[in-house]
């Protein structure tokens, strides 16, 4: 570790204020604020670092200034690089990244919304988070923003981009849409029945979550972490309890860890079920669709069999998991896990053999891999582009390191690519539930719960089935929480979605979606 | 082709019955949580471990009663306060079937001596315990802006009468989704699947509110949600239908009333029936569905 932060003193010199070591895979870094271009621009081009997230607090009671993280992912030695700057209040500018990575532009958008910073530079700088009706001045993220009862609505002007010419049309759609899905608001431009642009507005499902989660004990927090997006319940709970974990050096004990891993996957796997039925439904092919859905609704019943709740809540717990799997739990649960295997195998042989769905699926929708990564892809998307990437085996939690699973990775970036990606991660899911239930280690299900450290902060995280999902938590100097942000792969994701639509026609349009899958309400918080 | 046929003939029938579906629930299954009256000494300890303030108790002035409330239009299910009891008075018995015409009947309240209370050694002071008051007790309909736009309550309650003579046994339903977490879309959507098969009840899930006579309304009511549910609302041909799906729709649920957050459905539309859940399982939906049309009697208050 030392050259990383040797180079950067070379190369920065006074521009790095101060380097240390945080808890676990954590390497700190204060640097100022005018520099933060030229380090970034260092980190992932020199060091081959990956951008992760970006996150801003108000600190301005501990040190007078306000606080951003930038947190990169140092894949080869398994670390996490966080390179703080200060911001002062009576200049509440900071250099944007936008231009030279274009991942960064709805980060910085979230943080002049809420914490009403200004990205200097920034290429759109319209509101984001909080829609038009919202009044100037007031960021809910700022400690002296207070709990006001009745905020005003005030008259506002959102500009969408427009395209213009003969024959163009918009087509608004949202944010109450045709099926049963979340809401959001998609405007689209065609010439005909090709898409020529796609504008995305979401956040209308903006609960105020990360706020909320100030000063909530951290077995409340958790309560609140498997609702930040319904399906992904455990793993957004696992990536909270880790970082909660972290920031108390609460120990895990292995039986737990391995828990975590059967769980983790039975959630991948209801998730990967309904995305395979869904893209089976959008193309009008019944029969793959209620199959799938069937298996799904099995797998939902085993879920709460085995911990009492069909989308695996209050499964997680500080220091461990709260339900064991008995012996004879275990050889009945590989037995229908089997059966399921079985099942799903059957039906996905036929799926690849109809032509109306390869017709629609081939060729559509397709997000190159330059694409993907520079607007920092995640998930099965990535992997369908050719972005070899899984938190899994990069940065392996719970006990996935001591499990052989494969990541798999397909190229063409299409539908079909994705669905690949999401069937093979399916066998890979059968196998790890097997394997975790084999290698399960007899012992304790929960270690010794500590306070948290106070003044500290922490990384948590979990490769969800939509890809990873990071939780980065500050504690204040009482041990309380002060800071949750939460980092879903939905929102990384989402921008891709108006490259992926481009010249392809506005009734594939719901397709292109479906087999990206993403959560409206993980997006907006 | 054939492999389709074959496929499908050796899956054979799973669809349930009905009276099936709601007779038992999978084992294992947590459901709400339920107060034993015997066991239960209003020491509050569970007050305090619950995350989404669905349990509430208040002392009198006088200083010798304390009344107890667990409001099932918050509770999560998340099992906290069963752990955090200290005399085993709490339990979870997989009862889903909670649905409801009223806030008020979502409800159950105990009455307790304070002096007694104090006695046990796990008691805490109301003074200490969360404030914040979450009942079926609170007056819904009160902060929406817009409610010149809507039909009041009392029409709401008028045109229900008629439905079921008007709709017969077909019905047809907009989800609309004013925030939630996408949990109740998960259960919502599972309905259609080929176990529960919803259309076999003539129960359709439509395209647009315009085709619809109820919404089926999930979330706590998002500020940027709010208008576009009150449209919605307004957009469906009356008479309709308003059913609350979940406990985020009935009352906010674990979200608090904060800067992005309204709280529940009613205070911007009229609602007929409430579902409590975190998500409802298909079959408590189900339940709450035919509470609204009169399908089913009323559940009976235990």
């Amino acid at each position: 570790m030392k050259p990383v932060f040797q180079r950067l003193k070379e190369k920065f010199g006074n521009a790095i204020l101060e380097v240390s070591e945080g808890s676990a895979k954590e390497w700190h870094v204060l640097a100022a604020r005018d520099s933060i271009l030229r380090i970034a621009e260092c980190l992932i081009e020199v060091f081959g670092m990956r951008f992760l997230f970006l996150s801003g607090s108000d600190t301005r009671k501990e040190n007078k200034s306000f606080t951003l993280h930038y947190v990169f992912s140092y894949a080869h030695q398994d670390q996490f690089l966080v390179v703080q700057t200060r911001i002062e209040e009576k200049n509440p500018h900071f250099p944007s990244l936008a231009h030279f990575l274009p991942q960064a532009n709805w980060h910085e958008r979230e943080i002049q919304d809420l914490l009403g910073l200004v990205a200097a530079g920034h290429p759109d700088p319209r509101r984001l988070v909080l829609h038009e009706d919202w009044p100037q001045g007031l960021f809910p993220l700022r400690k002296d923003f207070g709990s006001p009862k009745k905020i005003p609505r005030t008259a506002g002007h959102y500009a969408f981009e427009r395209v213009e010419g003969e024959g163009i049309f918009e087509i608004p759609v949202g944010p109450v849409h045709a099926g049963t899905i979340e809401p959001g608001h998609f405007r689209f431009s065609a010439a005909g029945e090709s898409i020529l642009k796609l504008e995305i507005r979401h956040f209308y499902t903006h609960k105020g979550t990360e706020k909320s989660g100030e000063g909530k004990a951290p077995e409340h927090l958790l309560c609140l972490a498997e609702r930040i997006s319904g399906d992904n319940s455990l793993a957004h709970a696992v990536a909270c309890v880790q970082a909660l974990e972290n920031l108390g050096q609460i120990e895990v004990p292995p039986r737990a860890q391995f828990l975590r891993v059967v769980f983790l996957e039975m959630e991948r796997l209801h998730n990967h079920m309904s995305d395979i039925a869904g893209i089976a439904l959008d193309v009008a092919f019944g029969f793959g669709a209620s199959q799938l859905m069937r298996v799904k609704e099995t797998l939902l019943r085993l879920n709460e069999q085995l911990t009492g709740t069909r989308l695996l809540r209050s499964v997680v717990i500080l220091g461990g998991v709260r339900q064991d799997i008995s012996e004879a739990r275990r050889e009945w649960l590989i037995k229908e896990i089997k059966k399921i295997k079985d099942d799903f195998d059957k039906t996905i042989q036929i799926l690849w053999q109809v032509d109306s769905l390869m017709d629609r699926i081939e060729t559509t929708g397709t997000i190159r891999k330059e694409v993907a990564e520079v607007l920092g892809g995640v998930g099965p998307v990535a992997r369908a582009s050719g972005i070899d990437r899984d938190l899994r085996r990069d940065h392996p939690y719970a006990a996935y390191k001591d499990l052989f699973f494969r990541v798999p990775v397909f190229t063409e970036g299409d539908v079909e690519s994705r669905m690949k990606v999401r069937v093979q991660e399916v066998y890979e899911s059968f196998k790890l539930i097997y394997d975790a239930l084999h290698a399960m280690p007899q012992g304790p299900l929960c270690g010794a719960v500590k306070p948290l450290a106070s003044s500290q902060s922490a990384l948590g995280y979990a490769e969800a089935s939509r890809g990873e999902c990071f939780h980065w938590i500050s504690t204040d100097g009482r041990g309380k929480i002060s800071r949750w942000k939460i980092q879903s792969p939905s929102f990384s994701n989402w921008p891709l979605i108006e490259y992926a639509v481009l010249e392809n026609i506005v009734p594939d349009f719901p397709l292109i979606n479906k087999s990206m899958n993403l959560s409206y309400s993980g997006n907006d918080r | 082709m054939f492999r389709i046929l074959k496929k499908n003939m050796k899956t054979g029938k799973v669809t349930l019955p009905y009276a099936e579906l709601t007779a038992k629930v999978p084992e294992g299954f947590l459901g709400a949580p339920e107060i034993d009256p015997a066991k239960c000494t209003g020491c509050g300890q569970c007050v305090t471990a619950c995350p989404a303030g669905a349990l509430t108790v208040k002392d009198s002035q006088s200083g010798n009663k304390r009344s107890f409330c667990l409001f099932y239009g918050s509770c999560i299910f998340c099992g906290l306060c069963g752990q955090a009891c200290p005399h085993q008075a709490i339990s979870f018995n997989g009862k889903f079937k909670l649905a409801s015409r009223t806030k008020k009947e979502l409800n159950r309240e105990l009455f307790f001596p304070l002096p007694e209370c104090r006695k046990d050694a796990a008691f805490i002071s109301d003074g200490a315990l969360p404030s914040e008051e979450k009942t079926g007790n609170e007056q819904g309909f009160t902060q929406g802006n817009f409610t010149d736009r809507i039909l009041t309550e009392e029409t709401g309650l008028k045109l229900r009468a008629r439905i079921k003579d008007l709709f017969g046994r077909s019905l047809h339903i907009r989800e609309v989704d004013a925030g939630s977490c996408n949990g109740c879309e998960v259960e919502i959507v599972n309905l259609s699947n080929p176990v529960y098969d919803v259309e076999r009840f003539g129960i359709h899930f439509v395209a647009s509110p315009r085709h619809a006579d109820m919404l089926l309304v999930t979330g706590p009511v998002t500020r940027q949600m709010e208008l576009a549910l009150v449209k919605t609302y307004g957009a469906t041909p009356s008479p309709k239908l308003v059913v609350a799906c979940g406990s985020c729709a009935i009352s906010g649920g674990i979200f608090e009333r904060n800067y992005a957050v309204t709280g529940g459905i009613d205070r911007s539309v009229p609602v007929d029936v409430y579902i409590p859940g975190c998500p409802p399982r298909p079959e408590a939906i189900l339940h709450g569905i035919f509470l609204a049309l009169d399908k089913i009697p009323a559940v009976k208050k235990d």
